[in-house]
């Protein structure tokens, strides 16, 4: 009782510790990352490297006025922000860094962490419509619709990983896939699943981006035509709290990648697994996000829910069922 | 994707886009009346930087209105400076040197690259791809170093006088025109073409989107690559020569599916076009004075007086109506983005709001030419 | 083309015009000459022809552009202090083929400046005209919406008359 009482806070302080580097330092990997792509340095003033420029800027966004505007929906409008981390850090709780690192491993923890990922879409509808503006309840309407289409084929590429794999626990997930990375969920070649995997791999990591309102999928935020969207009139930690919520569910997305298709903590070559195998992997996947937003334009609202609804939901669906048909023959 | 909108009255909305906003080149105020996402509505409201540059024309002498010039098209100076020494010699009769005449057509083509480029990037954020941004303020950089040396402004630029220019080039401009020529020519098949004009996201964004027909051109009067990308073969320096063009050989590019990709296009060819103008033009640089004669007080002879140039937005015009006395009685500028501008009211009717937005971008609006 | 037009636009004046402009007419100096169609110098002038019509005839000699093919590149007003008239220019060109430009001038009183419009066969009007009105003041007969473009909507004053002090 008492050892995994004390667990439990170990847990909880390193989850939230390492929750709040990752959302903070994620900004300054971001911006050295888009710098460099543009062919500048980004920030290099705050520290060595510019490393302390997120501390500077929590500071200063600690140190504004939450400014509530005349005419928002009082409660809501305070509450949206931080319904927008709650998912994120929760989330981080079933999430297994390595095989005996994992704060609870849960065996419906897949289903647990896409419950949570409506959580964070409702806060987006509420922070848009509490705040009263038009350009807020556009980009807030823009944004669930988004979400709600690119949950569906998420889901779907999830449940072959499931049939294959044989649980919604994610521990046991990645247990499947150890030994080298032929045994990963990408590739996967026996019984013939690696004709499948691949396209699964894909879906979901598109499905991730849209669902992380990344560009090319930014339209709940698109800055240049909504001026910042659903988060137009936030200021101080209410912005703070959005752009971190966003960072961590991309560090959650890329944990879940990793978890699911890569083999968790797997070594490639089957040699030492362990946490740090991990974290190379989610920070690989974390640059390509970065790498994607930078390069590309952005769609139109449209364009992206056709690609959502008739395109990667069929071919999810077929792909499911190719999976089911392969599992019932070998 | 333009479909028309069934109105039901207590369904639309009234969305401001307004004076202060990222994607309106300037401080312009569209109010646009909304159902849903589409645009039923839109109407630009001008007038937030207004300076009536036409009455301090009426107040000031006539060369003291060249710093005037180059505050209302800011991006393409030159070429407004241009047009007015064009209307005042003709209209005086002064005589402008030929080597004044190839530094004019230069530097407004070094110009007129600055311009598109910067459009070019501006328009690549509108529509979300920010790194664009920063490869073509790289280039535009160079120019603005190249025109610094000899002009002394980096943006407004009041170069020419009556008679020619003031201040003539070195070699070690014309050195770094051509080496800049060769830089850009290597970077734009890979940095602009490869990456951005072939890129699926952005030809999905921009092909078939805010269609203008030859028709509603010459309605409302939309000249330059507006016009040139609805299938309209008019360019000023090819149907109305002035200066030294006709001795250069150039083609105008132009394009008739009258979308968005296609003035996208016009203006990318369109750069190709006035390097091509500048390497011919610094072949054949003759020697010489840069500055004609021209008296003190200029008091040309009363009558009306027109001319126009070709910017890189459309055709610019000076309509002049001299009383023999030393300032101009009155002077008009036809600027080119007001005309073009007047269009968007009708071909936004029934877009999408991000694709009207889109269609802003490519109508390529610089928002003080419009108010002067 | 420069024929063609001129034929066109001679059938809106019985009365033979002088054949050519004479310098600086129009100003303080020189007397205004009567309506008609000549042709201009057009290295020096930039227009190949000049139009003085009445006022009421601004509407057909429009149409009669418009049926030619050219485009309404800008209206622009003018204040003769001293003859106490408005001068309203507009300017037409042809957007490629053979090219020709044409000056079209219509004088109105000062005291009540009322021209129709003709932004229901040029729609680039419109604009033109609401800057022209805001401006000088002059009245647009039947104008879809003359209200001031550049000034603000509540100011009651007309900048580019002669006689306006700040």
């Amino acid at each position: 009782m008492e050892t995994s009482m004390w667990r439990a806070l170990l847990y909880l302080v390193g989850i939230m510790a390492f929750a709040g580097v990752n959302a903070a330092w994620l900004g300054w990997c971001e911006r050295k990352g888009a710098a460099r792509i543009q062919r500048r340095i980004g920030p290099c003033e705050a520290g060595f490297a510019g490393l302390m420029q997120p501390l500077a800027d929590g500071l200063k966004l600690m140190s504004k006025q939450l400014l509530v505007p005349q005419g928002v929906d009082g409660i809501i409008f305070r509450v949206a922000p931080v319904l927008a981390m709650i998912p994120a850090i929760t989330s981080m709780a079933v999430i297994p860094f390595s095989e005996n690192i994992g704060a609870r491993a849960m065996e419906l923890s897949v289903l647990l962490l896409f419950a949570l990922a409506s959580i964070g879409m409702i806060a987006i509808l509420l922070g848009g419509w509490a705040s009263g503006n038009k350009y807020a309840i556009i980009s807030a309407a823009r944004g669930v619709s988004q979400n709600l289409a690119y949950e569906i084929p998420m889901l779907l590429t999830v449940i072959t990983v499931v049939l294959i794999s044989g649980s919604m626990n994610l521990r046991e997930i990645a247990l499947t896939q150890q030994g080298g990375f032929w045994h990963w969920n990408i590739f996967r070649l026996e019984n013939g699943h690696f004709l499948t995997m691949w396209i699964s791999f894909i879906i979901f990591f598109i499905c991730s981006v849209a669902e992380t309102n990344r560009a090319p999928f930014d339209m709940a935020e698109a800055e240049s035509e909504l001026v910042a969207g659903f988060m137009t009139e936030y200021g101080s930690m209410g912005f703070g709290l959005f752009m971190m919520g966003e960072y961590l569910n991309i560090v959650v997305g890329a944990c879940l990648t990793a978890t699911l298709f890569l083999g968790g903590w797997d070594c490639p070559f089957g040699l030492t697994p362990g946490v740090w195998w991990f974290l190379i992997k989610i920070y690989i996947l974390i640059f390509t996000f970065i790498w994607i937003r930078w390069t590309y334009p952005r769609t139109q609202i449209y364009r992206l829910l056709n690609l959502s609804w008739k395109i990667l939901i069929p071919f999810s669906l077929a792909n499911l069922l190719v999976t089911a048909a392969l599992i019932k023959v070998f | 994707m333009t479909v028309p909108v069934h109105l039901r009255q207590d369904e639309t909305f009234v969305l401001n886009l307004g004076p202060q906003h990222p994607a309106t080149h300037g401080v312009l105020r569209v109010k646009l009346t909304m159902d849903g996402e589409y645009v039923v509505k839109a109407e630009p409201v001008l007038g937030y930087i207004h300076r009536m540059h036409e009455k301090m024309a009426e107040e000031g002498t006539f060369v003291q209105f060249f710093p005037n010039t180059a505050r209302m098209d800011y991006l393409h100076a030159l070429a407004f400076n241009h047009g007015w020494a064009l209307v005042v010699e003709k209209a005086a009769g002064i005589e402008v040197p030929e080597r004044a005449e190839y530094i004019r057509v230069i530097t407004v083509e070094l110009n007129r690259i600055a311009s598109h480029l910067l459009w070019w990037a501006a328009f690549l954020l509108d529509l979300g791809g920010f790194t664009p941004l920063l490869y073509a303020f790289d280039d535009r950089e160079k120019i603005i170093d190249l025109l610094e040396r000899i002009t002394g402004s980096r943006l407004t630029y009041s170069y020419m006088r009556f008679g020619g220019v003031y201040n003539d080039i070195d070699d070690e401009f014309i050195a770094g025109t051509r080496d800049f020529i060769k830089r850009l020519r290597g970077r734009m098949p890979r940095l602009y073409h490869d990456l951005v004009t072939h890129n699926i996201i952005l030809i999905k964004r921009i092909k078939d989107i805010g269609l203008v027909s030859a028709e509603q051109c010459r309605r409302y009067g939309a000249t330059g690559p507006v016009a040139r990308g609805s299938g309209i073969n008019y360019d000023i320096r090819k149907n109305e020569p002035y200066s030294v063009y006709p001795e250069f050989d150039f083609e105008v590019p132009v394009f008739n599916e009258g979308d968005s990709m296609a003035r996208y296009m016009v203006r990318m060819h369109e750069m190709e076009q006035s390097m091509r103008i500048i390497e011919q033009a610094l072949d054949k640089l003759p020697g010489g004075p840069v500055m004609g004669k021209a008296p003190k007080v200029l008091k040309p002879e009363a009558g009306y007086y027109y001319s126009a140039v070709e910017t890189a937005r459309g055709s610019l015009g000076h309509r002049l109506v001299c009383d023999g006395g030393k300032n101009p009685y009155k002077l008009k500028l036809r600027s080119p983005t007001f005309c073009n501008l007047s269009l968007f009211g009708e071909v936004a009717e029934g877009m999408l709001l991000a694709d009207a937005l889109a269609f802003m971008g490519s109508l390529d609006l610089v928002i003080p030419e419009i108010d002067r | 083309m420069l024929e063609k037009t001129l034929v066109a636009l001679v059938e809106l004046f019985p009365e033979p015009a002088s054949a050519a402009a004479p310098a600086g007419e129009g100003t303080q100096e020189a007397p205004l000459r009567e309506a008609g169609v000549v042709a201009t110098g057009f290295a020096k002038h930039g227009s190949h022809l000049d139009v003085l019509c009445r006022p009421d005839q601004v509407v057909a000699v429009a149409q009669i552009m418009d049926r030619e093919g050219y485009f309404l590149e800008a209206i622009s007003g003018v204040d003769w202090l001293d003859m106490q008239q408005f001068e309203i220019l507009y300017d037409y060109n042809r957007l490629g083929g053979e090219h020709c430009r044409v000056l079209v001038r219509t004088r109105v009183p000062r005291r009540e400046p009322v021209v129709p419009t003709v932004s229901h066969v040029f729609p680039a009007a419109d604009w033109h005209e609401r800057e022209t009105f805001d401006f000088y003041g002059v009245q647009f007969q039947d104008h879809p919406n003359l209200i001031r473009i550049l000034l603000p909507e509540d100011a009651d004053f007309h900048p580019l008359r002669k006689d306006f002090k700040p």
